[in-house]
């Protein structure tokens, strides 16, 4: 039985066998280890530290870590004692268990997120809902918005679908036996520690970096093990290509890793001092933040998402990629032209012109590779348009595409600097980061979603394929209400603010143009209401799904909508 | 060269990748670390004296980044509103940079002077006291917090190391300038300006005979805001570089 190989279908033979258990029982000391480092470490922020916020830090480090130093400890004496009476029978198949924490954690996440972005929403127009607290108030819970629905909702479903797609892609087992639980698990405390930091006063005040130098630590060390688990599991492939959606996937992870250490780059005031001062000041810092937060966008929020539009949408429509040359072309313009784009965050400030110009002039060009992206994606669809009828999951999938199309055109015309100087610092950025992060970000990660929870729980469908028409609806009027309300706004107060009346003074005092937003503030808000029931509904469904329940509609579901091995064969 | 190269080796894919995004981070930000215009020293700059220092902490540890931005474009109706366009030598000792993207309140890269302290005390205890149609939430909480001198002098240290150039004796001094700066007319504040030019020294809350608080110290930063150039003398071409 122990022959067994950890190739998916690859007889072993002894010799193999005696490696494997060897490199088991390697890993499980160095988990156990790991485990023990950082019980240790989060003992002396609990115990050494003065600051009462990074001190409940170091308790959940702690306690987290020192469960699963024990669980770890704990499988490993109950295999020894099943080899001992040959009862062992060692892992095999495909990995699947991070995967349905992640697909669990996305979910949960993500209506978190929609509901701290609701709440400021309301903040904005009614600002009697701050309640004169600190963890309430918006300073404090904007990057809790952010940080949750980015890198919770949007990481988990990223994480996920990559160790999904590598798999099944490169036929290949997961790499690692403890690495993978450890890059899920570990993500999830980060996320914590991150977000009840933030509540609690602990920010390096760097949009989208918010995250104090302890939690980027942590982050560092959980991203390289996920870059090595991929690049592991790529090195086991069967398949002699590395799969477009892996291209895509692997850009994100180490482009993400780069910026990253350069962006938070950071002398602590202590070791047990949540504070740190980053290591740019000024221009330079403003350069690399714009670096760092143009990239997320472009690299989070789209290179490791084009990942999952390469692989879902093909699969659930049963099409092969509408163009592979475009594919090549589309991957390396757009992962070249991305990293420029930063300083259009920047125009008619401090920043040199030429870096304008460039930040600009890159901008315009990202249109291509996007659009060549967006087509690729869409034309996917040829001979099967008919299942944008069909199938509300690929309505999610292919809408989510064409929102990725608008976005991707109205990021280029705000990057003009014309343009910009109108439309920067008002709500026109926020409706603009709404109708890629609702409408691309978040619809490819629900359609990706509907798709995994059956075929990794091997349900024979959705519980509801209604459901999922009344998620995809719904949450298509929010945004579409909550990305009007903003164009309005934004381009109401940006006009407000240069308004010259007959005498040649400014027109309006700025808080006449605070006033003049309420009621679009009011729109905005119930848009993301909407929203965050699409989401509520969706939970419910994968909720149901999970629990087995039968399908209320599995007449009206595609026969992809199943687990792979309950597919029926087509009829001849 | 075929595609299949990078399609077959996932070592040459991960080089290539690396290789092709780090181009233009390389050539828009290593240049910023010389070029004359981003490093340019301007009269008048000096390093955060301790309590607007830790102002400025509490300015980030509440997130004012998220609604405020601190700088001023070269735009006309921006310039009538709020005053000079930024330098990039006015935010050089600031670590983070704190230029914000967002206006959902108005730029302060130059509200120092513009409104009293007990205005902007109001202002933070509640906003719409003062400003009726106002949606800033409310800071009650910083006229009761103490600051920690240790603290304040831990972290002015850290900035040093970061590269604020503080003097030996600025660093030894920081306790005694962030308890003279709310105290007016007194010894050591007649020190303090030596060391920190303009800074404003005043019982910023009003509240006497009570240590530093929290409120003393942001609104000792929002007052020096904008302040320490002077725009009367400074000239785009160079005379006034120091």
């Amino acid at each position: 039985m122990r022959a067994q190989g950890w190739q998916l279908g690859h007889p072993g033979d002894t010799a193999m066998a005696d490696t494997r258990e060897g490199l088991e029982a390697f890993s499980d000391v160095l988990a156990v280890l790991a485990a023990g480092v950082f019980t240790l470490v989060g003992a002396i922020w609990f115990f050494g530290s003065s600051d009462p916020a990074m001190s409940f830090h170091g308790l959940l480090m702690m306690v987290a870590s020192a469960i699963a130093g024990i669980y770890v400890l704990n499988v490993t004496f109950r295999e020894k004692a099943a080899i001992a009476i040959g009862s062992y029978e060692p892992p095999e198949g495909y990995f699947d268990g991070p995967i349905k924490v992640t697909v669990v954690a996305a979910v949960i996440w993500g209506i978190a997120g929609f509901l701290v972005g609701v709440i400021l929403a309301l903040q904005l127009a009614y600002p009697a809902l701050n309640f004169d607290l600190p963890w309430l108030s918006f300073g404090r819970l904007r990057p809790l918005h952010t940080s949750a629905v980015i890198f919770a909702f949007g990481g988990n479903v990223l994480i996920g679908t990559s160790f999904y797609v590598v798999q099944r892609t490169c036929h290949a087992r997961l790499a690692g036996r403890w690495s993978p639980w450890f890059v899920v698990w570990g993500y999830q405390l980060f996320i914590a520690i991150a977000g009840t930091g933030y509540l609690l006063g602990i920010t390096q005040a760097k949009e989208y970096a918010e995250p104090e130098w302890y939690a980027d630590l942590f982050l560092t060390i959980i991203w390289v093990t996920y870059l090595l688990v991929f690049l592991g599991t790529i090195w086991r492939r069967k398949e002699p290509h590395i799969y477009v959606a892996n291209w895509f996937y692997l850009a994100f992870i180490v482009t993400i890793a780069m910026l990253h250490l350069v962006n938070n780059a950071a002398i602590p005031v202590s070791f047990t001092s949540p504070a740190s001062y980053i290591l740019w000041s000024g221009v330079q810092d403003a350069m690399t933040q714009w670096w760092y937060g143009h990239n997320a966008v472009g690299f989070f929020l789209t290179a490791g998402f084009l990942g999952i539009m390469y692989y879902f949408i093909p699969k659930r429509v049963e099409r092969p990629v509408y163009s592979y040359r475009l594919s090549i072309v589309h991957f390396w313009t757009l992962i070249f032209l991305y990293i420029w784009a930063g300083p259009h965050h920047l125009h008619y400030t401090a920043l040199p012109d030429w870096a304008q110009t460039l930040g600009m002039t890159f901008s315009i060009m990202l249109w291509m590779p996007s659009w060549g992206g967006m087509i690729n994606g869409l034309m996917t669809l040829s001979g099967a348009w008919d299942k944008l009828r069909t199938d509300a999951v690929v309505r999610l999938l292919v809408v989510s595409v064409a929102f990725y199309g608008m976005s991707t055109f109205e990021g280029p015309l705000m990057s003009i600097k014309a343009v910009n100087s109108l439309s920067h610092y008002t709500d026109w950025t926020i409706g603009h980061v709404h109708s890629g992060a609702l409408g691309w970000v978040a619809m490819v990660s629900f359609g990706a979603i509907y798709c995994l929870v059956p075929w990794l729980w091997k349900r024979p469908g959705l519980y509801s394929m209604r459901l999922v028409e009344w998620h995809f609806w719904i949450s298509t009027l929010g945004i579409l209400l909550y990305i009007t309300a903003m164009w309005v706004s934004g381009i109401t107060q940006g006009l407000m603010w240069r308004a010259y009346d007959s005498l040649g003074f400014l027109q309006y005092s700025f808080i006449e143009t605070v006033e003049a937003m309420h009621p679009y503030y009011v729109i905005r808000a119930i848009g993301g209401i909407l929203f965050l029931i699409g989401g509520f509904i969706m939970a419910y469904n994968v909720w149901r799904t999970i629990r087995g329940d039968v399908p209320v509609d599995l007449a009206e579901q595609p026969r992809v909508a199943a687990a792979p091995g309950l597919r029926l064969q087509p009829a001849e | 060269m075929k595609h299949e190269v990078f399609e077959k080796n996932s070592i040459i894919l991960l080089v290539g990748i690396l290789i092709v995004v780090s181009i233009g981070g390389l050539f828009q930000i290593a240049p910023l670390f010389w070029v004359d215009s981003t490093i340019e020293k301007v009269q008048g700059m000096r390093p955060y004296t301790p309590l607007e220092q830790a102002g400025r902490d509490v300015y980030v540890r509440e997130g004012c980044y998220n609604c405020h931005s601190q700088m001023v474009r070269t735009l006309r109706d921006e310039v009538e509103r709020y005053g000079h366009y930024s330098l990039a030598a006015e935010s050089m000792y600031d670590h983070p940079f704190q230029w914000g993207s967002k206006r959902t309140g108005p730029d302060l890269a130059r509200v120092g002077g513009k409104y009293s302290d007990q205005w902007h005390v109001e202002h933070m205890v509640n906003p719409r006291s003062v400003v009726p149609e106002s949606i800033m939430p409310s800071y009650p909480w910083l006229m009761t917090r103490r600051l920690d001198a240790a603290d304040v002098e831990a972290r002015l240290k850290t900035l040093r190391k970061v590269g604020v150039p503080y003097t030996d004796e600025m660093i030894a001094n920081v306790r005694t300038d962030l308890a003279a700066q709310t105290n007016p007319d007194s010894r050591p504040s007649r020190e303090l300006l030596k060391r920190y030019p303009k800074a404003k020294v005043a019982k910023f809350d009003g509240q006497h005979g009570v240590p530093p608080t929290e409120m003393d110290a942001l609104v000792a930063y929002l007052q020096i805001l904008g302040q320490l150039v002077d725009f009367a003398k400074f000239d785009a071409a160079g005379p006034n570089l120091r």
